[in-house]
Order: structure tokens, then sequence, then C-alpha cells
């Protein structure tokens, strides 16, 4: 199109500059402004763009597994699909989620338990956390096109001894969390042979659980509660799950017979014997999304 | 007492004594001008510009004042509901629960749908009671009622302008395409990668978080932003980074709710683009632009009510299509 043509005299959008016409030459200020404006915008996508690649952390970070609530899905779905919103930190009656911060990359706002400090101990009965999560991060049953990976499923639903003569004594979970595992049999008190009296973790723990034969219904405090026992059993005496772990006679590295605390498949990987194990550091440790091998 | 006046004096005490009051022979030169503009224009003009100036005088904060007390309530109802465990809103902006019912953030839910490819029916609940919602609300009335992290971004502006009124830095616009070219980037990644990248360096998540379930590490990033506008770019992340913006954006062109601008009236004088977050959506208030005697102003805008505040003549309002007719 040339300039004389008539069409051409409708006003047209200034963006669709027609070939033919001249544009007028910008000024050096002009100029400099638009280059400066462009290096701007340049600097600002990479400063981003960089900030989010941040948030692949997480890949580094890969082998720091951790415990995530239960029902979660296997991590790389978990952190796919996690909204960030906490709902499940919001129903846990003993605050046991926590939500991750920036440096877990992905993870920020991802929710998981540092059983150590406090763990699930299924004193809301229920599982609510899977009942809140908004995106079936946490579910209580896998959508057909995830695997289960083998030994993550459970043989057959927990019980869990507090509601042991109700009805319906299950919980509604069919995968583990992880396993539990004697990592430092070396400190354990049960294998040593020796007892606990006064609180398990010390009057500072700020830990809290439910004990059915003080409360049925609130978790306490564990400080609180003191223990006079002869040969330490507190990882087998306070786990919420039927059949998970006993005290059973062992022949050590050395042949000799002893008595040491051993896990077995009905374990959901909650952590309470984590926290509750009264040597510093703790021998039993729960190692997250571990699968059951018999 | 200068000569005419003197003159004057003497003539009124005559006139105490029955003389008539004639018209004076000498006029100062000061009284003189105002005579001439008095002569030469109308009353009800002068009276019309007095009240201009005196409008632009009064400067209003009706809507900035109701907007901020809705955000910090919306924001705090989420911590009271967590804090004192009164269960009305369970979560956080990201996600939700209102007395029961499923809200779900719609770029949350977006990254989520993009990077998981599993879409559960609570998810699709709660993302679709939020578009509905936004759709009656306003679509980008979500960065400016309700985003915490655009209350920060406001204060962070104050500053930035006060700086660049007292020339200590200057304003760097940047293209706002760039904008478009993120959404694009973080639904690509998530997609590519299976992770919520963007959730991780989103400041209203992050903020909204921090509020509800204490802060981490991660407000670093939020003050590093706000850090960033304060001395280089206005309102960098709002105008010209954050997809939740583009994404409430295109609901909004849907939305009966809008900021209305009749032509009639209006002086041109460019307050309203000062104030605005998003002045390329008032291109029409530029003498000559208006398409029409009422534009409604486009979708981009986050219905925050600086301009209606701002502007002397009520040439800005808040409009709600069909309804205005019917009422």
């Amino acid at each position: 199109m040339s300039e004389d043509t008539p069409p051409d005299v409708t006003p047209e959008p200034a963006a669709t500059r027609p070939a033919g016409k001249v544009k007028p030459p910008l000024s050096r200020s002009k100029r400099q402004e638009l280059r400066r404006k462009l290096l701007r915008t340049l600097l600002l996508t990479g400063g981003i763009v960089g900030a989010g690649l941040s948030g692949f952390l997480p890949l580094v970070y890969a082998r720091k597994s951790r415990l995530r609530p239960p029902g979660a899905l296997d991590e790389k779905n978990f952190l796919a699909s996690c909204i960030k919103c906490g709902q499940c930190v919001q129903v846990c009656p003993v605050d046991a989620i926590r939500l991750a911060d920036l440096i877990d990359g992905v993870g920020v706002g991802a929710p998981y338990i540092d059983a150590r400090s406090q763990a699930c101990d299924f004193s809301c009965d229920a599982v609510q956390c899977i009942l809140a999560c908004p995106t079936g991060s946490l579910t209580y049953n896998k959508p057909a096109f995830l695997e289960v990976r083998p030994g993550a499923q459970l043989a057959a639903k927990p019980i869990l001894l507090a509601k042991e003569n109700d009805p319906e004594p299950t919980l509604n979970l069919t995968e583990r969390m992880g396993v539990a595992r004697l990592t430092r049999p070396e400190v354990c008190l049960a294998i040593k042979g020796r007892g606990i009296k006064g609180p398990a973790r010390g009057h500072t723990f700020r830990g809290k659980m439910r004990y059915v034969r003080i409360d049925r219904w609130k978790p306490v405090p564990i400080a609180g509660v003191r223990y006079d026992v002869e040969e330490c059993d507190l990882c087998v005496r306070e786990c919420p799950i039927k059949g998970a772990i006993s005290i059973e006679t062992v022949y050590a590295p050395d042949g000799s017979l002893r008595k040491s605390p051993v896990v077995h498949e009905p374990c959901v990987g909650c952590g309470v014997c984590e926290m509750i194990c009264p040597t510093e550091p703790g021998s039993i440790e729960i190692v997250p999304r571990e699968v059951w091998r018999a | 007492m200068s000569a005419i006046l003197r003159k004057r004096f003497l003539e009124q005490i005559l006139v105490m004594f029955g003389r008539e009051p004639k018209k004076p022979e000498a006029i100062s030169e000061p009284a003189q001008q105002i005579h001439l503009v008095k002569r030469t224009s109308n009353k009800e003009k002068l009276q019309a510009a007095a009240a201009h100036a005196e409008a632009h005088m009064n400067t209003s904060h009706k809507w900035r004042n109701r907007r901020w007390a809705v955000l910090v309530l919306v924001n705090l109802f989420f911590v009271f509901s967590f804090y004192f465990d009164i269960q009305i809103l369970e979560g956080a902006l990201t996600a939700s629960r209102f007395i029961g019912f499923h809200l779900i953030d719609l770029n949350a839910a977006l990254q989520v749908m993009l990077a998981h490819r599993n879409i559960i029916t609570n998810l699709l609940i709660g993302t679709g009671t939020v578009l509905v919602l936004w759709i009656l609300f306003g679509g980008r009335s979500f960065c400016s009622w309700v985003c915490p992290y655009h209350l920060l971004a406001e204060w962070a502006e104050k500053i930035h302008l006060w700086l660049v009124r007292e020339k200590l830095v200057t304003d760097a616009p940047v293209d706002r395409r760039l904008r478009t070219v993120f959404w694009l980037v973080f639904a690509l990644l998530a997609v590519a990668t299976g992770y919520t990248v963007y959730e991780a360096i989103s400041p209203t998540g992050i903020v909204s978080r921090a509020l509800i379930y204490g802060p981490g590490v991660a407000m670093l990033w939020v003050l590093a932003l706000l850090a960033f506008e304060v001395f280089f770019v206005r309102r960098a992340w709002c105008r010209y980074a954050c997809p939740i913006g583009l994404t409430y954006g295109v609901v909004g062109i849907l939305s009966p709710v809008r900021i209305k601008y009749t032509l009639e009236g209006c002086f041109h004088e460019g307050n309203c683009r000062k104030v605005c977050l998003v002045p390329h959506v008032l291109d029409t208030v530029i003498k000559g632009r208006a398409v029409h005697t009422e534009v409604p102003i486009g979708p981009d805008c986050t219905r925050c009510g600086l301009c209606v505040d701002v502007c002397p003549t009520g040439s800005l309002t808040y409009d709600v299509k069909g309804l205005s007719k019917l009422l």
C-alpha cells in the first residue's frame, strides 16, 4: 500500500505500520530510553525466572527425605499436587504437621512431620488431614493411574489401639508413611536392659500425645507424664497401632541372646516411637517412605 | 491609605449628609484587573472553577479505606479461624474452606492441574466456586481487595513515589508483555517438570501463609521484591510479573463489576492515571480518546477505586453492568 491510495486515508491503529510509510527517526534520548527499558525488562525476566528456578532446590535436597503426613502420594506426585494451603496443619490435634520453608524449594509451604519433636499419634482417630486435603495430595485411596510401590501397601487396615473395642477399630489408611527402624541399637535402653524413671523426654519437651489411660479424647504434654519402668519398652508401650512393634529376644551380632524392640508389618511409620524414645539421640527412627521388606 | 481610598473616605462623609453616590473617577490597578475578569466571564463559570479547585483540595479516601478494611478483614478471618480454632475460613489464600465449602485460588489450581494432571472433585468444586465468585465481584478485584501482597506493595509504592519526588530514585518502567511471558513460562514449567514451580515464589501464597502459620525464610524473597519496587521499578511484581493477576484479569473479562468513565465533565487532567496501578486501562480518559460518552474500563483494572477517589469531577464511578439500569 502506498500513501496516495484513497483507502489508506482511513486512520489505522498505530501498531500496524504500513510497509510504505517511513517511520520518523527516533531522537537520541528516546532511543536511549527504549534501550534502557529493554535492559530493565531483560533484567527483571532473568531475576524472576532465576528465583523461580530456585524452586527446583528440592531436587538438590532430594536425599533429605521428609516424613509426609498420612496418606501422602509418592514424593513427586505429592509436590505436584500439594496446593500449600495448610488445611492439614489446621485440623491436626497435636500440631504434628508443619509447613516447609524457602530452603526446601518447591516444597515452600508443603507439609511435613518432624516425628522426633512431634509425631502423628492418630489422636484425631480418623486421619483428618486426609479429609481436609482439597487436592488429593493426601488421599485414602490412590487414583488408579498412580502405582503403589511394593511393600508400601499395608497388609490390612491398621487397628488403632485407642479404639480397639469400638465397632470400627481401624484407621482408613492403605499405605504406610514409612517404617520404624532401630537405627542406634548401641544406645537403646531395652537392649541394655535399663529402665526409665521420670518423663520420657525431660521436663522441657514440648511434644503432646493422647494417652487413653489419662484422657481418651485429649492429647496431653508428654513432659507431664512420669514413667517408672524397670526395663524400657516405651516404644512398644506407646505405639498407637496394634501389632506394629514388640520386645523380642533376639540374637545379637556376637551370637548372645538379648532383648530388643522389633518392628512388624503393621507399622505405618507414624513416628510415636521416635518421639517417645528417651535416649538422646533417639534409638529408633522412622525412615520416611520406606517400604516393608519381609 | 492610598489616594484613591482617601478620596472615597471623604466622599462617603458627603453621602452621609445627603449626596447621592456616583461612579468613581479613578480605580486602582489590581481592582481594575478583577473587574475585567468579571466583565469577561459569567458567574456560573467562576463558581464551577472554584468548586473544581475545591474538589481537587478535598482528597477523599473513601474507597481506599473501604478496600483496605475488606483486605485486612479477609486476611484476619483466615488468621483468626486458625488461631482461635473457630473453623470459619480454614486454609490459606491458595486453598481454603469457608464453613466447609471449598475455595481454591484459580492460579494455584491451574498450577496443580498442569503439574499433577489429576483433578479430584474437591479441587474442581473449589475452583468453580472461586471462578463464579470472582466473575461476580470483578476479576482482578481479587488483587486489590484480597491479596495481602498488594497492600504491602501499595505501602512500598508510597515510599517509592516519595523517593521519586525527592529525586533520590527515578521511575523505571518495564515492558508489560513480560507478565504474559511469565504466565506462559510458569504454566509450561508446571507441565514440563511436574512441580508447581510458581507456588514456590508466589508472594501472595508466601505472605498469606506467613500471616496464618508464622513467617519463615521465604519472607526474605517478599522483602527483596518490595525493596526492588521501592528503589527501582514502581509496583514491579503486580504490574509486570504476577501470573495470578493475569489469571484473574481474564476472569474479569466476564465480570459485570467495573469502573465506568463518563466523558462529559472530565477535564482530562490525568490525576487518575497517576494513582492507577494499571494506567494503560485508563487511556480512554486522555483528551480525544473516549470512543463513546460512557466507556467501561477494561478487564486488567483491579477495581481498586483509587481513580474514583481522586477524580474531582465524578467522571469515574463504580458500575455494575445491567444493575445500574435497574436502579
